[in-house]
């Protein structure tokens, strides 16, 4: 593949991953093999042995490990790559959190799968949302071309911000399945993305103790200057977070000025302009929702589509103002906090709580461990959700989809 | 080898730092940081050393330190190195991973191992203090057998993972077994695996005064014991070459200078300790010197 020219061609959701990684000219690589993710991994590894992509692939023994050399080799100052899907991230989780406590730019892409037990390889979101409290931003991905731009953005949000970004995409429906992508060209790239520059130093001139002890107060230093304690630390952290909601968009902006992509910022939408009933959903589940909205305007009703692309941060104010004066939000989420809701719904719910115009929001829970999410389940829930509201309910249980008890 | 008195003036840890009275960690941190002279970066997972470093905004130690999670350490010294490969640092400093015998042979085994196998360029050194005392004195994989801790009322029944040796097995470039209360040894050890490319794995007893419970000015005393009644072992194994080193070297030729029985009577975590208990330390600590022994002859 040269790296001149902008090339259309197709591919996977995996090799679109990979090749953003490239094209961001990733420095160290860290990963451990996992369905469906693994793809990635083999690509990459393939590239540094070819000597066409110029990093350290670091074959390490565990996805504990994957994400500890990410976190070591982002602090002394190189760009770092790693990606995983469910019980891989799953057993991560203490570097997850290791990763934004410590504000390292580190980009990790998630082939979204279901988590075990039972084992089960095919896709739903539970992993990547069972990590959404850890301080990384979440962008979900809705088709190739968009996982290979958000992957790019995500290295120049992440460097901006000084925090993680995940790049969550369906196992499966997208990582594995073929279709067309525009690859950017390595220009491009590097007139998008400027080298890292890390805020840690790791110096023998400048010895520094990087992530100590650190008291819930704040605490003076030797020349009795008052420094932050651990809660000054997260309410930083918080604000980075929020400050996302105005670098997400400005990062696709500015990559949609120079390939004429753009992907909506924090949230997309279909057919939402004088929609009365709005169809929200991370992820590819979207796309399906964007044809069943059409259907369900053929039937009359005025159907659009409200995407999340930004998770966390979620985007709070712009969820209210595309939903003020809808009837009904139905949120579909391939997740679930067990013994309350759907992640999305509920986070959803929060977000419109007390708003004069906010819609009824009802939840319905789909594609658990793979099972197949058809447009016509989708329009089906949509139609028992508007029965529901036409007879005065205004909330009530999940609906599962597709489900045989 | 070094003599005491050669060893160098430069320090890069402070006067003051967050460990007990009588801990053995300065004094051989003290050492392992002269002998890489500073031009170094540290990374250290949760454990006494941990809390030795200081608390921010405050530190005890004058080098570059990455703190990271308590399994991690080995695969966090992967990334350093890699990392400053990748950005062409590499030449300017040497990567140590620092921690204790929880930390090694129990929950980040695995790290070391895969590390090990991989044959990653930063030397590991594991200060054994022989049980979690960070969390308050449990036993841990290398507690010795007998010693009372929080998770032992009634003493450990199990001998220690011998960690050096499974780190022979994986055939790294350098193995190396010492004890803090040695300085000049643990300083050659360092020096030794400074030059040498690869993984390096140095194992130093520590003894800690509050996990085993002896007055804290005995630390050195009881250090030297363990080495006499051949508890512990100075020795290396340089490409495969073994060799006994120092104080061990010595009794190689003189014989063995204390028995398990002297050692135990001197710690108050030994105190139930029955006789039939430290007469089989007593044969286990025997059949490992004389392979010691037998190895060092050659
Ligand atoms: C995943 C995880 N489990 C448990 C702990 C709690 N913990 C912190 S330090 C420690 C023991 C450390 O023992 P060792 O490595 O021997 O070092 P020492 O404190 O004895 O110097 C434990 C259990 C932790 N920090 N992280
Ligand atoms: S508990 Fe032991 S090892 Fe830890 S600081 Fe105190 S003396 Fe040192
Ligand atoms: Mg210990």
């Amino acid at each position: 593949m040269s790296d001149t020219a902008i090339k259309r061609t197709v591919m996977a959701g995996n090799e679109a991953a990979a090749t953003a990684a490239k094209l961001a000219r990733v420095q160290v690589i860290a990963a451990y093999p996992i369905t469906p993710q693994t793809s990635v991994v083999e690509q990459l590894s393939a590239w540094v042995e070819s000597g066409e992509l110029p990093a350290e692939f670091v074959t390490v023994e565990s996805e504990h490990s994957a994400l500890t050399v990410c976190i070591t080799a982002s602090t002394v100052g190189a760009r770092v790559f790693t990606a995983t899907s469910a019980n891989g991230l799953a057993y991560m989780t203490e570097q997850v959190w290791w990763a934004a406590g410590a504000r390292l730019p580190i980009v990790m892409c998630i082939a979204n799968r279901a988590m075990a037990a039972p084992w089960n390889v095919l896709n739903d979101q539970q992993d990547s949302m069972s990590v959404r409290d850890a301080g990384w931003i979440q962008l979900y991905c809705r088709d190739n071309q968009e996982i290979l731009d958000t992957t790019i953005q995500a290295y120049r949000i992440a460097e901006q911000l000084h925090v993680p970004v995940m790049v969550c995409y369906d196992g499966f429906l997208l990582s594995h399945t073929v279709m067309p992508v525009e690859v950017p060209s390595a220009e491009q790239v590097d007139a998008y993305l400027p080298p890292y520059e890390p805020l840690t130093v790791v110096d023998p001139d400048d010895p520094r103790n990087i992530g100590p002890v650190t008291l819930a107060d704040p605490r003076a230093n030797a020349d009795g200057v008052s420094c932050h304690g651990y809660m000054e630390v997260r309410a930083l952290h918080q604000q980075a977070l929020l400050g996302a909601l105005e670098t997400i968009p400005a990062a696709d902006a500015e990559w949609s000025e120079l390939t004429g992509r753009e992907w909506g910022g924090l949230t997309w939408e279909h057919l939402l302009d004088d929609a009365e009933v709005v169809l929200v959903a991370a992820g590819s589940v979207g796309m399906q929702l964007t044809v069943a909205a059409e259907a369900l305007r053929e039937q009359g009703v005025k159907a659009g589509v409200l995407g999340i692309r930004s998770y966390r941060p979620f985007p709070v104010d712009a969820l209210r103002g595309k939903l003020a004066g809808r009837k009904l939000a139905l949120v579909f989420d391939k997740a679930l906090s067990y013994g309350n809701e759907g992640p999305i719904c509920g986070d959803l719910k929060a977000a419109l709580y007390g708003q004069p115009e906010a819609p009824v929001v009802f939840g319905a829970v789909c594609g658990l461990g793979g099972r197949d999410v058809t447009v016509e389940q989708l329009n089906d829930a949509a139609n028992r959700a508007i029965a529901d509201l036409a007879d005065g309910v205004t909330d009530r249980a999940a609906d599962w989809l597709n489900l045989h008890l | 080898m070094t003599k005491i008195i050669d060893l160098p003036d430069t320090s890069y840890v402070l006067p003051g730092n967050r460990a007990c009275a009588g801990c053995g960690i300065g004094i051989g941190l003290r050492q392992i940081t002269a002998a890489l002279e500073g031009q170094m970066v540290m990374t250290v997972p949760a454990s006494c050393l941990t809390v030795f470093g200081g608390m921010y905004p405050i530190s005890s130690v004058e080098v570059p330190w990455v703190n990271v999670a308590f399994p991690s350490t080995a695969a966090a010294a992967t990334g350093l190195a890699a990392g400053l490969r990748a950005t062409g640092k590499a030449d300017k400093m040497t990567v140590l991973a620092m921690a204790g015998d929880g930390g090694t042979g129990d929950i980040g085994i695995q790290a070391l191992s895969g590390a090990a196998e991989r044959n990653e360029d930063f030397i590991y050194l594991c200060y054994d203090n022989e049980a979690y005392m960070n969390t308050g004195t449990q036993r841990s994989g290398l507690t010795p057998s007998g010693a009372r801790t929080t998770t032992t009322w009634a003493g450990k029944r199990e001998n220690p993972k011998d960690l050096p040796a499974i780190m022979e097995a994986h055939n790294v470039p350098y193995v190396a077994s010492t004890s803090a209360v040695f300085p000049e040894d643990v300083y050659d050890k360092v020096v030794k695996a400074r030059a040498i490319h690869g993984l390096r794995y140095i194992h130093m007893n520590t003894p800690c005064p509050s996990g085993w419970s002896f007055d804290p000015k005995d630390t050195v005393r009881l250090g030297k014991m363990a080495v006499d009644a051949g508890i512990v072992v100075l020795y290396e194994a340089a490409a495969g070459e073994f060799r006994l080193t120092g104080r061990s070297k010595t009794l190689a030729k003189a014989g063995l200078q204390a028995t398990v029985a002297d050692y135990v009577a001197t710690q108050g975590r030994f105190k139930g300790m029955t006789a039939e208990t430290i007469a089989d330390v007593q044969a286990w600590v025997d059949a490992r010197w004389a392979r010691y022994l037998v190895r060092d002859a050659g």
